[in-house]
């Protein structure tokens, strides 16, 4: 009998298939399949991990990774969310930027890299403007379907009970649309790191982006390894964060 | 101990609404006239799609007639009406307390003043250790008894219910109907109500309007001679209501074949 709960009992067994996954890499490599040159262990990236760590250069690219991430992400959602709940009340609103949305959503956002590098520079601020733009698409669609979906008696009480638009705005469509939107934001943060980490390998001279394509030209691949391994982390500990932020955002949501 | 009666008087004179139905045009409502005095506790009962909603949603303002008048005089009353619907329609990310209080945020009555009005309705109907939950943590007669607050709190004129007590189950339909008429014999405020129920609208009406099947027109007005206050179980078990019942079924009856008839055409 073990002392665990069923849940926790339930987490170990999560981490058995990534666990098994590192044992059977360790072991072939040891047993000469691979050339540790190309391919290093799980203990070659654990090692140059804490070399990273300790010299304080991994925490250096995160911190500027996390920190364009982070303004990125709030300077796209912000209008995003405002627009998308607009255009669920305002017909004219909905008009004008459907089609906008339906040409622009589809470009592969790192396409713009290029044009922003042209207009912002080669400082935070173009890749600050891509991740922006990035996470602008996928928010305002979410926040659009989630405020033009909420159920129509939610309306009828708002009205009948005398909500001013302002009331029907703030009170009624954005926390009707808010379990829709939250939806929206965690695609966003997945998609901000896709694209920031692209654009860092051009342009920049710091960032996990930068770690990664740095290590290639130097052909460093453990290094390499360890920026892909800490993406993997950052968008782990981010997603568990992200998590809590929403249960406390929405708190009436049934589990 | 009699209580004033107090509340909006309505005169509805002619009202048709028409709406344009997929090539065609359906008439929901013809002709229909009525009027209520104030404080009067009225209710309508008819077969489905009578248009009984439609004369409800008219009044609480969410739809407009294609023809007729509708005169509300509710003097004193800053809030001419407050509408309790079937589905509860409680915000699901508001506590029961701003939930009760979304009428007054709305209107912006002050904290000082909506507070202490919050929780004497919260109290009317029982609810006021419920006050921090959420909607999805109550039982379906607790959020109809906060929708019911919700509408009392704004202190309307009239209060405009729905068909409130339908998707409730027998017994929490029962204990509903019994603090409402409690509720209303405090009260004494004029009240519409919409049934497809004869007991319900015998036990808590002072009159009952039968209305037609579509379009919906108004067949016959029975005044319900019950004296308040009511005690519903007693009432429902007497002779006088089980004759009144059978008579208004017989009313009723024609309508309901006829809408019966009509939907499977």
């Amino acid at each position: 009998m073990s002392g665990l709960s069923g849940k926790a009992q339930e987490r170990l067994l999560y981490l058995i298939s990534p666990i098994g996954l590192l044992v059977v890499w360790q072991i072939l490599l040891m047993l000469g399949f691979g050339d540790r040159r190309f391919i290093p262990a799980p203990t070659d990236i654990a090692v140059r991990f804490w070399s990273l760590l300790a010299s304080g250069e991994l925490a250096l690219h995160v911190g500027v990774t996390l920190y364009r991430v982070l303004v990125g992400f709030v300077v796209g959602v912000v209008p995003a969310v405002a627009m998308g709940l607009l255009m669920a009340m305002f017909k004219p609103v909905r008009i004008f930027f459907d089609p906008l949305i339906a040409s622009l959503f589809p470009i592969p956002k790192i396409a713009l890299m290029p044009l922003l590098l042209l207009a912002l520079g080669f400082g935070d601020a173009s890749k600050i403007a891509l991740v922006a733009i990035a996470v602008f698409f996928p928010v305002i669609v979410n926040t659009y379907v989630g405020a033009a979906n909420i159920e129509k008696i939610y309306w009828d009480v708002a009205k009948n009970y005398g909500a001013s638009q302002t009331v029907m705005f703030t009170r009624i469509v954005f926390f009707g649309a808010l379990p829709t939107i939250f939806a929206g934001l965690r695609i966003a943060l997945a998609v901000s790191f896709i694209v920031l980490v692209a654009a860092e390998f051009v342009a920049t001279k710091s960032g996990i982006g930068y770690l990664i394509w740095n290590s290639w030209e130097l052909l460093q691949v453990d290094v390499m390894f360890v920026g892909i391994v800490t993406i993997g982390i950052l968008g782990l500990i981010t997603s568990v964060l992200f998590q809590e932020v929403e249960r406390w955002a929405i708190p009436w949501k049934t589990e | 101990m009699a209580v004033e009666r107090r509340g909006a008087a309505i005169d509805i004179a002619g009202l048709r609404k028409e709406y344009l139905s997929g090539p065609g045009r359906v008439l929901a409502l013809d002709g229909v006239s009525l009027r209520i005095t104030p404080g009067e506790f009225v209710c309508i009962v008819g077969p489905s799609g009578c248009g009984k909603s439609t004369l409800l949603r008219i009044l609480a303002g969410l739809d407009t007639q294609t023809g007729g008048t509708i005169k509300v005089d509710a003097p004193g009353w800053a809030v001419e009406n407050a509408m309790v619907f079937q589905e509860s329609g409680l915000f699901p990310w508001m506590s029961v307390e701003a939930n009760v209080g979304f009428g007054l945020m709305t209107r912006r009555v002050p904290a000082r003043e909506a507070a202490p009005r919050v929780d004497a309705a919260l109290k009317l109907v029982g609810l006021a250790k419920f006050r921090k939950h959420y909607p999805h943590q109550l039982s379906g007669g607790m959020r109809q008894r906060c929708a019911i607050a919700r509408a009392f709190v704004t202190d309307p004129g009239m209060l405009l219910m729905d068909e409130p007590f339908a998707a409730l189950d027998a017994q929490n339909r029962v204990i509903l109907q019994a603090e409402l008429v409690r509720i209303w014999e405090q009260t004494r405020k004029t009240v519409l109500y919409i049934t497809h129920s004869i007991d319900e609208a015998l036990l808590l009406g002072d009159r009952t309007v039968v209305m037609t099947a579509q379009p919906g027109r108004i067949k016959e007005i029975i005044e319900v001679p019950f004296a308040h206050p009511r005690n519903l179980m007693t009432l429902s078990a007497s002779p006088e209501f089980g004759k009144l019942k059978l008579d208004i079924w017989r009313v009723l009856e024609d309508e309901v074949m006829r809408a019966r008839a009509e939907a499977e055409r």
